[in-house]
């Protein structure tokens, strides 16, 4: 096998890799926070990829400045899903969340699939088959402008987290529910914002992923599975996990169709994460309960 | 008011004439004629049409329901007496929900099943109206085993894998001859669903027997819903082969031409040796000039054909927003296999299954959409007069290049680059 070939695989397995880790950053920060499992997470992606691409098709609009409009637009959303239907579900049992929010994912699906058809969209920007020529490696122009906004967005995320007041008293929250009722934090307009930053984490993504396939609206599934599979894979509730898992998993899916048969890459993921269950149960950079 | 009055006018609704007698004479017999008339009337043939309209094959489905549309008016127009009712239902692309929508078509009271464009389906399908006594005529689905079983109520319109790739490759050598460039290597890339596998099967076992110019370095097979196929591309790319053969649907005959240009892949050709994809509609909208030069050598609509132009006319009047050429091959063998039901419930004039079934093993239809012989069925319920063309798209359409006697264009081989393209 050539080192040209295995290089080449790898990189774009890498910087896809890290588009899917922003998406299921936002996985990751709802369940640290909430701990409630957003089930319609691959829906709200396909949401924000649907949004990509009519504003393509319509205004000719690039995805990468459709990043904030989208990304705004779904923190909307989600905050408002948020305080009105999923609240109340938090204290209740598990599996009344799981039906919950699997309910919003299939009306996400039927209502894509009504308002567009089954018929696959795609964007096709100007540069949309261009390559970057760096010695052997020709690394697609897209997938390295993505990764690269990728990265951006969850250095930003992690700043937010870290660096601000709200960012700390969201974290607070996650860590000590009752202990940021006793100092009188709003903890259920904190819960809010976070379920509406994690969807804007995943409108983020859905911008940039409208611009490596094309978007169907019953996209959404193979999302939120691959989402659970990289936090869990990363650590659940671990941002930076998340994105470690992203990676892992888009290197894993490059390098086992490059050297298994192509038609079986997504199983070797699913080994990824028997495995890590196996040995680190928590997941690789997950604090263990 | 002066003058005599106006003679009534129910007066003269009383004066009897010959003229009058003979009429009433006619009505009275047409009415005493009426019941029997009634009864034999036939009830509409009512056929299930079960097809993939959502998942990654709805563009299929779609496409091939289309045909299925068009067919009540237009039989009548072709002078069948019969009444069709379509009961229309969706495969969502999967082969369970197909076998689960057969089941419910029968107990809904279809009386013969058409489609399902996937041999997954077809498969599953088979097995179910074989267990019903329920005929089944496939428009497009290629696995041999579906007629290889022995089946009884199972009858195809469709060429079998082996019967694809048989033409596929003696087009492939024509080409070759035609334009005086012969690849050397090839490398083949297939969808790994039932049937890219068929196909595999079938170049595996033909290639030998063929003599083919050029060797396949290597096979590559990918996920039928794959949304990526960088490194299938990259991997095809390395072996350095002259010519890319495939077996692709549509979504992943357009990924792998996008991912050929971004990897700046550029072999002699691609073509394929019986498989759709490259000459659908969406291949042409979403990748413009990049989608030309591509070659399919699979079943065509015969444009010198009657029917053929019957079923234009009728999808523009119906579906004016449509381009035909996009739908042809779909629309062609859907309207067809409602054809061959509708023509098999005209001689048999019973919605019974055995009796269908019957009349559907002695079909005999001369007059066809799709080029080759007349729609006729051999024991295992197998059309094996089924012609084929070597398509290549032409500034965004696909155009007969081989036969030579049924050629719009000379063929082109080897493509312009990506770039070399205007």
């Amino acid at each position: 096998m050539p080192l040209e070939l295995v290089l080449n695989v790898a990189v774009g397995g890498v910087l896809t890799g890290l588009v899917y880790g922003l998406m299921a950053l936002g996985l990751s920060v709802i369940f640290g926070v909430m701990r409630v499992v957003n089930f319609a997470h691959g829906e709200m992606m396909t949401i924000a990829m649907y949004a990509a691409v009519i504003a393509f098709a319509q205004w000719q609009l690039d995805p990468f400045l459709m990043l904030l409009p989208v990304a705004g637009g779904l923190f909307l959303f989600g905050y408002a899903l948020q305080a009105g239907l999923i609240n109340p579900f938090i204290a209740r049992p598990e599996h009344s969340q799981f039906i919950l929010l699997v309910a919003v994912a299939i009306i996400m699906v039927n209502g894509l699939l009504m308002a567009f058809g089954p018929n696959a969209r795609n964007v096709l920007v100007p540069y949309a088959l261009d390559s970057f020529e760096f010695g052997p490696l020709l690394v697609d122009k897209v997938r390295l402008y993505a990764a690269v906004a990728s990265l951006g967005l969850a250095a930003a995320l992690f700043v937010f987290f870290r660096g601000t007041r709200t960012g700390k008293a969201i974290r607070a929250a996650a860590d000590n529910h009752t202990g940021a009722l006793v100092v009188g934090l709003n903890v259920q307009r904190l819960y809010a914002l976070t379920f509406g930053l994690g969807s804007a984490c995943v409108g983020a993504a859905g911008c940039l992923m409208a611009l490596l396939i094309d978007v169907t609206p019953t996209l959404g599934p193979v999302y939120t599975l691959l989402g659970f599979v990289i936090v869990i894979v990363g650590g659940l509730g671990s941002m930076a996990g998340a994105l470690l898992g992203g990676v892992l998993i888009g290197l894993s899916e490059a390098l086992a169709g490059l050297f298994l048969v192509p038609s079986a890459k997504s199983m070797v993921s699913f080994a990824l994460l028997i495995l890590v269950l196996l040995i680190r149960p928590h997941g690789l950079l997950g604090r263990s309960t | 008011m002066t003058g005599r009055p106006a003679k009534p006018q129910s007066n003269r609704g009383f004066a009897l004439t010959r003229r009058a007698f003979a009429a009433g004479a006619v009505g009275l017999a047409a009415a005493a004629s009426l019941p029997r008339a009634r009864a034999q009337t036939l009830a509409p043939l009512k056929i299930g049409v079960l097809l993939p309209k959502t998942g990654v094959q709805a563009f299929f489905g779609q496409s091939c329901q289309r045909g299925a549309d068009i067919a009540p008016a237009l039989l009548a127009e072709l002078g069948y007496a019969v009444k069709i009712e379509l009961m229309n239902a969706d495969t969502e692309t999967s082969v369970d929900t197909a076998r689960a929508r057969a089941e419910k078509l029968i107990n809904d009271g279809a009386n013969v099943l058409i489609g399902p464009f996937d041999s997954g389906a077809a498969t599953a399908i088979a097995q179910v109206a074989e267990q019903r006594g329920v005929p089944f005529v496939i428009n497009i689905a290629a696995a041999p085993q579906i007629t290889e079983q022995g089946y009884k109520f199972v009858f195809r319109n469709f060429p079998t894998s082996g019967m694809l790739i048989t033409n596929g490759l003696t087009l492939m050598k024509d080409m070759f001859k035609a334009t005086g460039t012969t690849p050397k290597t090839a490398v083949f890339m297939h969808v790994n669903d039932t049937f890219g596998q068929a196909n595999r099967n079938a170049v595996e076992a033909l290639f030998p027997r063929f003599d083919m110019p050029f060797r396949i370095l290597d096979t590559i097979s990918y996920d039928p819903a794959a949304r990526d196929l960088s490194v299938e591309v990259a991997k095809a790319k390395a072996t350095q082969a002259e010519l890319l053969m495939v077996t692709t649907r549509i979504n992943d005959a357009i990924l792998l031409i996008r991912e050929m240009v971004k990897q700046r892949w550029e072999p002699m050709g691609v073509m394929s040796p019986g498989s759709p994809g490259m000459y659908e509609e969406q291949f042409f909208t979403s990748l413009g000039k990049n989608s030309d030069f591509m070659v399919s050598n699979v079943p065509w609509f015969n444009p010198r054909s009657e029917v053929a132009s019957l079923v234009t006319a009728a999808f523009k009047k119906q579906f004016p927003n449509d381009r035909m050429i996009g739908h042809i091959f779909n629309v062609g063998f859907t309207f067809e296999a409602v054809l061959t039901a509708a023509d098999a419930y005209q001689r048999a004039k019973s919605t019974d299954g055995k009796a269908l079934a019957e009349a559907l093993r002695a079909t005999k239809i001369a007059k066809r959409v799709m080029i080759g012989g007349p729609i006729a069925f051999d024991a295992k319920g197998q059309n094996v007069e089924i012609g084929a063309a070597a398509l290549q798209n032409r500034n965004g359409e696909p155009k007969v290049v081989l036969p030579a006697e049924a050629a719009e264009a000379a063929p082109v081989f080897p493509m312009p680059g990506w770039t070399k393209r205007g």
